[in-house]
């Protein structure tokens, strides 16, 4: 019976065993808060349930679930990488400096999505190979890259972009908007990279034993290299969506974004320690931030005051998970 | 007369399984009960019941006669109960005398710390254990026995009258041991009870008055250690005569065909040289105390630190590793020597923990994982180094030290190593696994892998190797095999040519 467990058999497990192992996963609590958030919101605001404020729920909540996937990567791994707004603004600027200079698009946006993987490699170089803590590391390269930005703008919005680059932000495809089908992308390519590849088995060894994983022949500072690379190319994405979908690069975009990417990362039940976490979880942290967003500007609730209720959400969500996950 | 300490009928369930099933236990003032148990014997969880760290289903905890009722580590301390964790809950960058006084600290009329007050009382302390310590030393800087020595003396500070130390020899060197077991007997004399939880049977007959035998969370036996013995002991606790815990002398070793040369490594740029020969089938011992550079050398061997120098060569090609990664791709593995923080990813399963090198074979043409065929071939190796688990599934942290052993060794049965560098594998573990252990080393041999052991246990190096290297103070102070290999020649050079 004991080799069943990990094999298709499984599912013929009694629903008790198979619940209580659900429970387990970090992923259990953060859809039960979703769900009961949702539903909360429903209840008390008759636009809530429609689906053009759906649709516009998961596109505003776009751009952090993307930065958000990167992020995941380096709280897994132990790490953090808190350079994510700055880099997503200094991407969205080239990608709109370099279509004003008449680059084609195309190219404009591969050069914008490369600006975002070198930083974010840059940042992988000072983690993996010098030994830095990365909340150190990035926390400088946050202001690196926003003065880079401003640098390269001279402070100012770029404006003037060609039409046919709406498409990212506003277009859609197979009527679905493309913020939300390049957010599913991302996620379908995060969830393959850390379930069904090897690489993603080494990041969740990684951030549960860096020396265990070191001492048994994995490279792990090319794998930590990989991590923040990546993170810096989710960055580019979410600048691309929001050049595209303000049609301007605007330096001083993203103040604050790797906090609500930190937030959508725990609440969605990643141990902020690493070696613990889903990618499917990391959407609902996602979109559970979107609701409370879209819902509370619903019924009117003053900015300030949204802030707080956000804030003790997340204490009270993570609060929660802590007490029940082992 | 009534027991400082009577346990009684403490039962205790964790989702799934049974840990303790009505243990009783009763310890007097002045009496060094000892706790002998496998590992899974519920010896741990036993103990974490009485330092209120979980709490019984059912059952009583009597302390001079009265019932106590936990609901945390403060209340057991609050009635005189100390415990000595193999992990120390020491802070390593303050001093033996702030780490003693922690949260406790003496003031004078200013409400400002008043050292002088804390250094008279730590000293008091010391005499009473007879040890002398630096009390201005970072506890860092110290070695393991003193701070072992310290935790013993907060836990008097804090007027324990019931000690409990938890296999407190497996870090420390013979020497340092007989100067604990001395500091033991002393607060015997003073009317101190204490629970010693170790694998030892020689340290169980040196210095224990009672002796309590736990098996599968049942207690098997108690009684007077003065009438029983080691063989008695080991029935009771493994549930079977264990004859003899090393497999039958055979030498796997062919002396023609050397798998390993080191011709030259040297760690620091002005330390010493090390040389050495390892044979197919060989099991090499490097024997010697704790910190005599054993484990140094092997890390630098792998390229877990990068050595000043090294000329290696495996099979007669001249390789350089200068990673672990390196190294096993040169066939060569090491099972570092704490499992839990070198060795094992513990949030992982026991399949992801076996898998963790071994993912590579697992991929198609795409660099997917082919999980099933992953679950099977992790399975498989589970059943080679016959790993007691619930499943492949089980998170490798609830597994028994010996069980989390041979998932590390699992792991690199994976590869076709030629070498394998198993770092203190028997630390902890009890004696039933500890056999098992050094079967499947034999078993290894017997397939041509040459076998490093890093081992400061003589009856170990004796019982299961061909040649060993003594170590003293990070050098090769001798080889030995043969007839030249017994117990007094490795303690003459392991501790540095003085008789001893």
């Amino acid at each position: 019976m004991s080799q069943l467990a990990s094999t298709p058999g499984a599912n013929r497990q009694p629903l008790k065993t198979r619940l209580a192992r659900w429970r387990r996963t970090p992923i259990f609590y953060p859809l039960i808060g979703f769900i009961v958030i949702f539903f909360a919101m429903a209840v008390i605001n008759d636009n809530f349930l429609t689906s053009s404020n759906l649709v516009n729920l998961a596109r505003q909540a776009s751009i952090i679930a993307i930065i958000a996937v990167g992020m995941s990567l380096a709280i897994l791994t132990g790490g953090i990488d808190l350079s994510v707004g700055p880099v997503m603004a200094l991407s969205g600027t080239v990608m709109a400096g370099l279509m004003v200079a008449g680059v084609p698009p195309a190219l404009a946006i591969v050069l914008g999505l490369l600006v975002g993987a070198a930083f974010g490699a840059f940042n992988g170089l000072f983690v993996a190979f010098a030994g830095m803590p990365p909340i150190i590391v990035t926390l400088a390269t946050m202001g690196i890259a926003r003065g880079l930005g401003l640098i390269y703008t001279g402070g100012y919005p770029i404006s003037g972009l060609p039409p046919e680059f709406a498409f990212f932000g506003r277009g859609t495809l197979a009527g679905i908007e493309m913020p939300i089908l390049i957010m599913i992308g991302v996620y379908a390519i995060g969830y393959v990279l850390l379930s069904h590849t090897a690489t993603g088995r080494y990041l969740y060894a990684i951030g549960g034993n860096e020396e265990a994983t070191r001492l048994s022949g994995i490279r792990v500072s090319r794998y930590k290299l990989l991590v923040y690379t990546l993170s810096g190319t989710t960055a580019a994405i979410a600048g691309l969506i929001l050049t595209s979908r303000l049609m301007s690069g605007q330096p001083n975009a993203g103040v604050g974004f790797e906090l609500d990417a930190i937030a959508a990362v725990v609440l969605g039940g990643a141990a902020i320690t690493g070696g613990r976490g889903m990618i499917l979880g990391t959407l609902v942290g996602a979109l559970l931030l979107g609701v409370l967003n879209n819902g509370l500007n619903l019924l009117g609730v003053s900015p300030y005051l949204q802030n707080v209720i956000k804030g003790l959400i997340i204490l009270l969500a993570i609060y929660i998970s802590r007490k029940r996950t082992p | 007369m009534t027991p400082l300490l009577s346990l009684r009928h403490i039962s205790k369930s964790f989702p799934g399984v049974k840990a303790l099933q009505d243990v009783s236990l009763d310890v007097h003032a002045g009496e060094v009960h000892a706790l002998l148990g496998e590992n899974g014997a519920g010896k741990s969880t036993l103990m974490k019941i009485l330092c209120g760290i979980y709490r019984q289903d059912e059952g009583d905890i009597v302390i001079d006669g009265q019932t106590r009722d936990f609901h945390g580590y403060q209340d057991a301390l609050d009635a005189g109960v100390g415990i000595i964790f193999q992990e120390f809950s020491l802070i390593p960058d303050l001093d033996a005398l702030d780490n003693i006084f922690l949260g406790r600290e003496k003031r004078n009329r200013f409400g400002l710390r008043d050292r002088s007050t804390m250094i008279r009382e730590a000293q008091r302390l010391f005499e009473r254990l007879k040890v002398s310590i630096p009390l201005d030393c970072p506890i860092a800087e110290l070695s393991i026995a003193d701070q072992q020595f310290i935790e013993i003396a907060k836990a008097l500070s804090l007027d324990a009258r019931l000690l409990v130390l938890d296999e407190p020899t497996a870090t420390l060197t013979p020497s340092e041991a007989d100067h604990l077991f001395a500091i033991m007997q002393a607060l015997r004399d003073q009317g101190v009870g204490m629970v010693f939880i170790s694998h030892h049977m020689e340290e169980i007959f040196t210095i224990c008055d009672h002796v309590t035998v736990m098996r599968d969370g049942k207690k098997v036996d108690d009684c007077h250690v003065a009438s029983t013995t080691p063989d008695d002991l080991i029935e009771k606790m493994v549930g079977r005569r264990v004859e003899n815990i090393f497999p039958e002398r055979r030498c796997d070793a062919d002396y023609d065909d050397v798998v390993l040369d080191i011709q030259s490594l040297r760690l620091d740029p002005d330390g010493p040289e090390h040389s050495l020969k390892l044979h197919r089938g060989e099991i090499l011992g490097f024997a010697g105390l704790v910190g005599s550079g054993r484990t140094e050398l092997v890390r630098g061997l792998i390229g877990a630190t990068r050595p000043a120098h090294a000329r290696i060569s495996i099979e007669g090609k001249p390789v350089r590793l200068r990673h672990p990664a390196a190294a096993l791709e040169q066939g060569i593995g090491l099972l570092p020597e704490n499992r839990k923080t070198q060795g094992l990813v513990l949030p992982f399963s026991c399949r992801d923990n076996i898998s963790l090198n071994n993912l590579a074979q697992f991929q198609g043409s795409l660099p997917l994982l082919r999980r099933g065929q992953e679950a099977r071939t992790a399975t498989d190796l589970m059943t080679a180094v016959r790993v007691k688990a619930p499943s492949p599934e089980t998170p490798v942290g609830e597994l028994s030290g010996g069980n989390q052993q041979k998932v590390v060794i699992a792991r690199w049965l994976g590869h076709q190593c030629k070498v394998l560098i198993f770092d203190e594998p028997t630390r902890g573990i009890d004696v039933g696994a500890k056999a098992e252990i050094y079967a499947l080393m034999k078993e290894l041999t017997a397939q041509g892998v040459a076998i490093i052991m890093i081992s400061s246990e003589l009856p170990e190096v004796l019982g299961l190797c061909d040649r060993a290297a003594v170590f003293y103070h990070g050098r090769i102070a001798a080889e030995l095999e043969g007839s030249a290999l017994d117990s007094q020649s490795i303690m003459h050079h392991a501790t540095g040519g003085l008789r001893s």
